[in-house]
């Protein structure tokens, strides 16, 4: 067993996962602010973000690869947009199910447009954005072993090789250590959504 | 910037006031003019789509008016910044809109912050507030609005209105979600906290026997259009429209109903 390889195995499959998640944030958090806010740009966002879901993962990753080659940006790219439809849509869905009421009287109490997004809008909508990210980041902490197809290594380079050279205890290895931090991330995400939600 | 006077009520004045709203075939106010008297408790009175409560948030400027001015304490509000506008006047609905995220206390303390009070400032308003709804501070203070009945939470909610001494308090059918026995105790509080304000209140609501409760003038509103501005007294004695007339009769035939059926169960 070759410890050092392992870690920078982990290494880079966090790297890709947050990487991938952290795109995936910035792009969607927007669209679905966007969605939800104005109602001519809700159909065609969730209409692109319902296609992003159904189209499988390893597809994504190989038309990645005549745009940006092989290795660690494509891979980026193909996790990235794999993580935006959940946000997007959890995050329209959060902004949706503010009260209208409570945006009513938050502008009758005098907040100016940016206080009631920030101070009721966004707390509000909170929990069911969340819930949104935790789903993309397990989505993409499962697809990143699809990575190692398109040569940017990763956790996923052990169930090639392990699958090339049929070695069950390097597949095992491969799969089990994504199971656990699938796992992981699924309980963090849990704890750090009890922690931050605000009571409502 | 305008500044608010503290516990000096004000006038609020509606000038040929009408408002459309896009799309709309009719005017939901038509023309509307009249003056209510600094320190008045005035209710606007009508059925529902008549503009009563399009014409109460011509006030805080949450509908600008198709043309027309309302004035309040003498000044046309479209000179005035609709924020510091909206923060120097109460403004109560229906629905509540408490913050579902905040405490009890975070919600009553939403106008003071945004006018920057200091903390010590804002939690003593907050208590002497809650005291003054008739909700022990202590107790429900750090209470979220789910935790409350309906009654409670708007008793919040005129809490949060009148944190900061709002001159002009807007209020759109506030008791009209909770249930009558709450209704009434509701009323008589609001009596109460009214006379320690001195603030110009507008009242709106569909209710009659509300309205009587209630107000020192009446407004009643029909189609956009104001039929007639007087004390309740004056309405009943000479309705300037058989429209008026009706409305306080039918209003007349239940009073006496309930006042036969008290005086025969007392009989009983």
């Amino acid at each position: 067993m070759n410890w050092p390889d392992f870690w920078q195995h982990v290494a880079t499959y966090l790297e890709l996962a947050a990487a991938a998640l952290a795109g995936g944030i910035v792009a969607g958090i927007p669209l679905g602010i966007l969605a939800s806010h104005l109602n001519f740009a809700r159909s065609p966002i969730l209409l692109a973000a319902n296609l992003g879901r159904v189209i499988p993962s390893l597809a994504v990753l190989t038309f990645m690869l005549p745009l940006f080659g092989v290795g660690l940006a494509p891979a980026v790219a193909a996790l990235g947009l794999l993580a935006i439809p959940p946000i997007v849509i959890n995050a329209d869905l959060g902004f949706r199910a503010v009260p209208a009421t409570a945006v009513d009287a938050a502008r009758g109490l005098g907040m100016t447009n940016a206080q009631i997004f920030r101070q009721v809008e966004w707390p509000l909508a909170f929990p069911i954005l969340f819930t949104g990210v935790r789903t993309a980041a397990i989505e993409v902490i499962a697809s990143a072993v699809l990575a190692a197809f398109i040569g940017a290594g990763g956790l996923g380079e052990y169930i090639t090789e392990g699958l090339q050279a049929n070695i069950p205890r390097l597949l095992f290895l491969g799969a089990g250590t994504i199971a656990a931090i699938a796992l992981a991330a699924e309980f963090g995400f849990g704890f750090a959504q009890r922690r931050l939600e605000v009571k409502t | 910037m305008w500044r608010r006077s503290l516990s000096i009520s004000v006038s609020v004045g509606f000038d040929s006031v009408v408002a459309r709203y896009p799309q709309a075939d009719r005017n939901a106010v038509d023309g509307v003019s009249f003056e209510i008297p600094a320190g008045s408790f005035t209710v606007l009175l009508g059925p529902s789509g008549c503009g009563k409560s399009t014409l109460l948030r011509t006030v805080n400027r949450l509908v600008t008016p198709t043309s027309g001015t309302v004035t309040v304490g003498g000044r046309d509000i479209a000179s005035i910044e609709p924020t510091a506008l909206r923060r120097a006047t109460g403004y109560v609905i229906q629905a509540v809109g408490l913050f579902a995220h905040m405490t009890v206390a975070q919600n009553i303390a939403v106008v003071p912050q945004l006018l920057h009070w200091d903390r010590e400032r804002i939690e003593k308003r907050t208590d002497e507030l809650l005291d003054l709804v008739g909700l022990d501070p202590q107790r429900y203070r750090l209470r979220f609005p789910r935790e409350l009945s309906g009654g409670e939470q708007q008793r919040v909610g005129v809490a949060r209105a009148i944190a900061a001494e709002p001159q002009v308090l807007l209020m759109d059918e506030p008791f009209g979600a909770v249930d009558a026995i709450a209704r009434r105790s509701l009323q008589d509080e609001m009596l109460r906290i009214v006379r320690a304000l001195q603030t110009t209140i507008l009242f709106v609501t569909h209710d009659v026997e509300e309205a009587l409760h209630l107000a020192d003038r009446i407004a009643v509103m029909r189609d956009g259009k104001l039929l007639q501005y007087a004390a309740p007294e004056e309405m009943l004695r000479a309705p300037a429209s058989p429209y008026i007339a009706q409305l306080f009769a039918v209003n007349d035939d239940l009073r006496r109903y309930d006042e036969l059926r008290n005086a025969l169960s007392r009989r009983a």
